[in-house]
């Protein structure tokens, strides 16, 4: 694929239901995503921030509008080649952990690999690379549930990396975590995005980690109500974090100019 | 996913909520074992009474009796003629009826029809005595019908039907009495036989065992070839010449190639002569009905048993499904096909009906080869050679693979469940 890896998407929308109980998600939302930045997708419970998430991630389909990945749009791709896309380009970590119980943790960070149908001497290789990097390397053969939360969180990170993705996709990755704990989380998340160039979708109604990345995308009833810009060359942990934001529609960013929202 | 991939984690997923596999396993465990079980019986049974059949005769043999005169009852007397009619036999027929005997002209009509290839009249003796170098004598018939059976042999040989000399096959029963130390003893050492002939006059005829017979259900009896037949015969007649030789029943031998279709051709071939013709197969054809249909019901409860354990297999894997919701949608969301995600669900109720079905068949196995050895001895043992539970190893296949196809079938509606799930809904947590 090239390296310029984009997502492009224009006038998404989506709703649930029908009748008196329809409930409009995204009543018409634009956002690009450019390879190796970090975005954050704000906004408050039932904003229509997880929606979107799921729309950019091709986990679902939208009602309208239209979803360009590297150039192809989503609405060509064959249901193979979206599950092969999902399997191979993205990772995926939830505030839940859905871990698998009973299974051993190596197991836990391969399901990807094994879905993919990667033979087992290769795939218990690339897990043990990754959970050595993630500093888990002495829990692989113990089993998921006898984690901690930070440690279980830390091989949901494992699980949505093993696969080498362009993109992850984080849904409040620190929303079950104490302070410190998601701070590490976040910590680890920003360095895959440092070091291996990895893009990074954040869905958070977390302020703080919303200004480590490099843009957010703030989302309530559907729409776009602000956007602010990428700044040029500075990666988000070395931005400075605006901790007296506690309003979904404040700026985080001083150098961040506001465009007006809601365009449908 | 590989499919290697897909089998494991469909036996590691059985294991995983083992009380309610274990639970749905023992429900399968309960029908296969039923199942394993009467179709062993069927199959020991069968066996039985295929060796009974081979005691008996031939399959290209007829039996071959004049047809019933009850059916010409409306035309009323027939003339007597001394020279074709015979004395009317009695023991024949089914009570009731009296069976007219076969004369030579008879064999002679029956040799005739096209398809038959020998005909031989039974000739009945009746002997009084056996009797072995040790000097004791016992009591001893003949089954007339021996030259044209095959015994079930426990040492020995076959008689020999063109042998000039005198050959016996013993039942084994009268081994020990006769001071033989085993049936292998016994084969080749002389015996004396006692007859009365119709005088009243006592006659000794000697003959070599050629063989040890297991005790048959249908033919009892000594085997005896048709020389000691002969010579027996003679002695019983008192060397008085009847002006009509009369049979009450010959044997006649067909074309072993002969289709089903051809043998009934024969029968009404010789039907249109008169005579009834039946073969081994329909003498013992209402036995084997009976026996089918009681192994059907048999199997018939197993099959109910493996019905509703079918229903647990369908109750197990939708709770399964329900409870796994999220890591579905975690596969989904990974890439995992709907196909594959039905694959791995379909496995895991094909796991769970494997378990069942192997255990259930090796426990029966166990049981019922246990079983089988104690009941010959005891309460069986009044019929030799009878294998109550046969366990023949492709009808244990044949029940494994049932009960697996049945867990499949069981295993779709959960499966596609699982397969159709939404990733978004199955992880929504908003």
């Amino acid at each position: 694929m090239s390296s310029e890896w984009v997502i492009d998407a224009h006038g998404l929308e989506k709703s649930y239901g029908s009748g008196t109980s329809r409930f409009d998600a995204l009543k018409g939302v634009s956002v690009q995503i450019a390879a190796g930045e970090t975005v954050a997708i704000v906004g408050k419970s039932g904003s229509g921030k997880s929606t979107l998430m799921h729309l950019l991630a091709l986990l679902d389909e939208p009602d309208q509008g239209t979803l360009e990945v590297a150039g192809q749009t989503a609405k060509s791709l064959s249901k193979r080649a979206v599950n092969e896309l999902r399997n191979k380009e993205f990772g995926f970590v939830f505030q839940q952990f859905f871990l698998t119980p009973n299974v051993s943790v190596l197991d836990n960070v391969i399901l990807p690999l094994k879905i993919a149908g990667m033979g087992g001497k290769e795939r218990r290789r690339r897990g043990m690379e990754v959970l050595t990097q993630l500093e888990l390397a002495d829990k692989a053969g113990n089993k998921a549930t006898t984690l901690s939360g930070g440690q279980k969180q830390r091989v949901v990170i494992g699980r949505a990396l093993v696969n080498a993705p362009r993109v992850i996709f984080a849904d409040e990755p620190t929303g079950n975590l104490d302070t410190a704990t998601g701070a590490v989380v976040e910590d680890i998340l920003f360095e895959l995005n440092r070091s291996q160039g990895i893009t990074l979708v954040i869905v958070t109604h977390d302020e703080e980690l919303a200004a480590r990345c490099d843009r957010q995308i703030y989302i309530r009833d559907g729409l776009v109500v602000q956007h602010t810009a990428a700044r040029s060359a500075a990666h988000s942990a070395a931005a400075p974090t605006n901790t007296e934001a506690h309003s979904a529609a404040a700026p985080t960013n001083a150098e961040a100019h506001s465009t007006a929202g809601g365009a449908a | 996913m590989r499919t290697k991939d897909l089998i494991i984690s469909a036996i590691s997923n059985t294991f995983r909520s083992k009380l309610r596999t274990t639970l749905t396993v023992l429900a399968i465990f309960v029908g296969a074992f039923t199942l394993t079980l009467t179709n062993a019986v069927g199959a020991g049974v069968s066996q039985y009474v295929d060796a009974q059949v081979g005691a008996l005769g031939s399959p290209d043999v007829f039996i071959i009796t004049q047809a019933s005169d009850a059916s010409t009852a409306g035309d009323g007397p027939v003339k007597y003629d001394a020279a074709s009619s015979a004395s009317v036999a009695s023991q024949q027929g089914p009570p009731g009826t009296t069976t007219k005997a076969l004369t030579d002209a008879d064999l002679a009509s029956i040799a005739n029809v096209a398809g038959i290839e020998s005909v031989d009249p039974i000739r009945a003796v009746q002997a009084d005595y056996i009797e072995s170098e040790s000097g004791t004598p016992y009591e001893f018939s003949i089954n007339a019908t021996s030259a044209v059976t095959t015994a079930d042999l426990t040492a020995g040989a076959q008689l020999d039907g063109s042998a000039s000399a005198a050959q016996l096959v013993l039942p084994d029963t009268f081994v020990t009495p006769l001071g033989f130390a085993s049936a292998a003893d016994a084969v080749g050492t002389s015996v004396s036989i006692g007859i009365t002939d119709i005088l009243g006059a006592k006659h000794v005829v000697a003959a070599t065992i050629v063989g040890v017979s297991l005790e048959s259900l249908l033919a009892s009896g000594a085997g005896a070839n048709d020389a000691l037949i002969a010579e027996l015969a003679d002695a019983q007649s008192g060397g008085i010449d009847t002006a009509v030789t009369s049979y009450g029943v010959a044997v006649a031998h067909f074309d072993t190639a002969l289709s089903a279709d051809g043998i009934t051709a024969l029968k009404a071939d010789l039907a249109s002569e008169g005579y009834t013709a039946s073969t081994i197969a329909d003498q013992l054809g209402a036995v084997q009905t009976v026996i089918t249909g009681i192994v059907g019901v048999l199997n018939a409860f197993a099959v109910i048993a493996l019905i509703a354990a079918a229903f647990g297999i369908i109750n197990t894997l939708l709770m399964s499904v329900q409870e796994r919701t999220r890591e579905i949608g975690l596969m989904k969301a990974m890439g995992m096909s709907g196909g594959k995600v039905y694959t791995l669900f379909s496995l895991e109720a094909i796991v769970i009906g494997f378990l069942g079905s192997a255990l259930g068949a090796g426990v029966a196995i166990g049981l019922g080869s246990a079983l089988s050895a104690v009941l010959s001895r005891g309460l069986l043992s009044g019929l030799p050679g009878l294998n109550i539970l046969l366990f023949e190893p492709a009808s244990v296949a044949l029940v494994i693979g049932l009960v697996m196809l049945i867990a499949f079938l069981s295993g779709t509606l959960p499966a596609q469940r699982a397969a159709k799930q939404n990733p978004i809904e199955s992880l929504r947590y908003e």
